[in-house]
């Protein structure tokens, strides 16, 4: 009957306006999308922590978006140290990294590694003293010692990690104890000092166990931070500490309810 | 033999250069050569001119890393170079996943691929440059640089300088992707370091010309292109291929039987066709 009926029910071909209104909406939708799946995947692959960078690498953080993933600290150490992260490696790829049981750092005087950074990724100031090249002020991490299966702690004498360390002396050093099961023998510690350790790995290297028993970590995992409460009092330079010191206030909300509520009220009946 | 050469001579050419420098790479790594150290991210030439990839700089522009000054000098000297040769004669002449997508592309025409799924691309080219700029706010907003922790580009030619690792497999899913999904794929619609370098190659000197009087129209340039949609004015007007997304491969000039495509400097075409 009515002629215009079956005209309206045709699809109407999409305005010109509409349909580039529509496109957009799609493009949004899947570069959000897309972004998001993007963003994710960095998200996990840069999460990696227990990571050994070469000497005078930045922080991590900064690290990852300085690293221009070249490779010339890797073509640049002698002892094929450094190594790129390849997919499969589980490590943020193309960043340089090393494992110390494997080969560790030589801590070679002159640092061909760090110079040869374009990027600043490696930075030169920081492993530098007056004006020269100082491998010895370098932190890649720090060793640290699991005194259960480390056998100097059983009483088996053995010093393979002191013998190795290359700031001898300084960076671990011995303790000796007296060994009270066999009366006569010395228990002959090794002792890992933080503030000398530049986490070059020498140690786990020459560590004679099936695991190392000594084992480097990047230094923000192995310490922990006393933090501003605790301060050495007896000491000039830690005190020093407190004008940086921070303050928090906490607020704690007064209860509204008068005392005497408390008092007179049966525990029990608070509870249930 | 002279026939062949003169089909292939710069296909010939890109081959020697794009495996050439894999080698000079590669023997810096291995054997400690000084000519080309580091890799297409950043390296030095004879141990003097620094080269870094700007599309990696920017992203760590906007990351918010600390610019250091070997970089920008790197920077500029790249971008200098793909200035004046033409953007994405990177793609064509010196990237290694080129080789993986050329034969993707061989022998998607060889086994009859292309008829299968017909002209009509289901994607448009122009996905590289959201994903361009996709990369960007994602590195800005993570901190990172967003692209080099996925890249394949760098995933095959790191692997092949320093240990491939994995990275073969990012290899087989380009080809793949490449010669079952989409034509041209990776190269031509979806890589964001070609989308970079088509934005910096449109200022190139260096441009194929056609001069539509020898052109007999047989479409072979178009058949043979990657990125045909540059070859708009074949058989129709005498003009330089302007688009920066032509990268410079210079098949379009092998396949052309009629002399009608050429190299040119881009400068002196405007004065031969405007009369300055």
């Amino acid at each position: 009957m009515n002629e215009n009926r079956p005209e309206k029910k045709k699809k109407q071909p999409l305005s010109d306006r509409r349909k580039f209104i529509l496109g957009m909406a799609r493009g949004v939708g899947i570069a959000t999308l897309g972004g998001f799946v993007w963003s994710a995947y960095v998200d996990e692959v840069t999460a990696s922590e227990l990571l050994l960078r070469p000497p005078g690498a930045i922080r991590e953080d900064d690290f990852l978006k300085t690293c221009i993933k070249c490779g010339m600290c890797v073509e640049a150490c002698p002892y094929d140290t450094l190594l790129l992260a390849k997919p499969g490696d589980h490590k943020p790829l193309g960043t340089p990294y090393f494992v110390p049981r494997e080969i560790p750092c030589y801590m070679c005087p002159d640092i061909p590694c760090v110079p040869v950074c374009p990027t600043g990724a490696l930075d030169e100031p920081s492993v530098t003293t007056n004006g020269k090249l100082d491998i010895n002020i370098a932190d890649m991490g720090l060793a640290v010692v699991d005194k259960e299966s480390c056998i100097a702690y059983w009483g088996i004498q053995c010093d393979a990690c002191y013998r190795a360390c290359p700031i001898l002396g300084e960076a671990i050093t011995i303790e000796y104890q007296k060994n009270e099961r066999t009366g006569k023998h010395a228990f002959m510690k090794p002792i890992v000092h933080a503030d000398a350790c530049t986490g070059c790995g020498m140690c786990e290297r020459a560590c004679v166990t099936e695991k190392p028993a000594i084992f480097i970590l990047p230094r923000e995992n192995a310490t922990g931070k006393a933090g501003d409460y605790y301060i050495k009092g007896w000491d000039k330079e830690d005190e020093k500490r407190l004008e940086n010191a921070g303050e928090i206030k906490t607020t704690t909300e007064l209860s509204k309810r008068p005392a005497s509520e408390k008092l007179n009220s049966d525990f029990l009946e608070d509870l249930y | 033999m002279k026939t062949l050469w003169n089909n292939y001579r710069y296909l010939i050419l890109r081959r020697f250069t794009q495996i050439g420098i894999l080698v000079l790479y590669f023997g810096a790594n291995a054997w400690g050569w000084t000519i080309l150290m580091g890799n297409l991210s950043s390296s030095t030439f004879l141990n003097i001119v620094p080269m870094s990839d700007p599309y990696a700089a920017l992203q760590m522009l906007v990351a918010g890393a600390v610019m250091a000054t070997d970089l920008l000098i790197g920077v500029a000297v790249v971008s200098l170079f793909y200035l004046l040769i033409g953007g994405r004669a990177f793609c064509s002449w010196v990237c290694p996943v080129n080789m993986i997508t050329d034969l993707a592309n061989f022998l998607r025409d060889k086994i009859g691929l292309n008829q299968v799924q017909g002209i009509k691309q289901p994607a448009s080219r122009n996905l590289r440059y959201w994903i361009l700029a996709l990369s960007l706010i994602i590195s800005a907003l993570m901190g990172v640089t967003a692209f080099e922790f996925i890249s394949p580009i760098s995933m095959v030619h790191r692997g092949l300088v320093f240990g491939l690792g994995f990275g073969w497999a990012a290899m087989l899913i380009i080809f793949l992707f490449d010669l079952f999904v989409l034509k041209n794929g990776w190269c031509g619609h979806i890589c964001p370091l070609g989308g970079f370098y088509s934005l910096l190659g449109k200022f190139s000197l260096i441009r194929v010309h056609h001069s539509e009087e020898n052109c007999t129209l047989c479409m072979k340039c178009k058949v043979v292109c990657p990125e045909n949609q540059v070859l708009h004015m074949i058989g129709k007007e005498s003009l330089p291929v302007l688009s920066g997304e032509c990268t410079n491969c210079a098949r379009c000039i092998e396949v052309c039987d009629d002399d009608a495509l050429g190299f040119s400097i881009k400068s002196l075409i405007k004065n031969k066709t405007t009369g300055e």
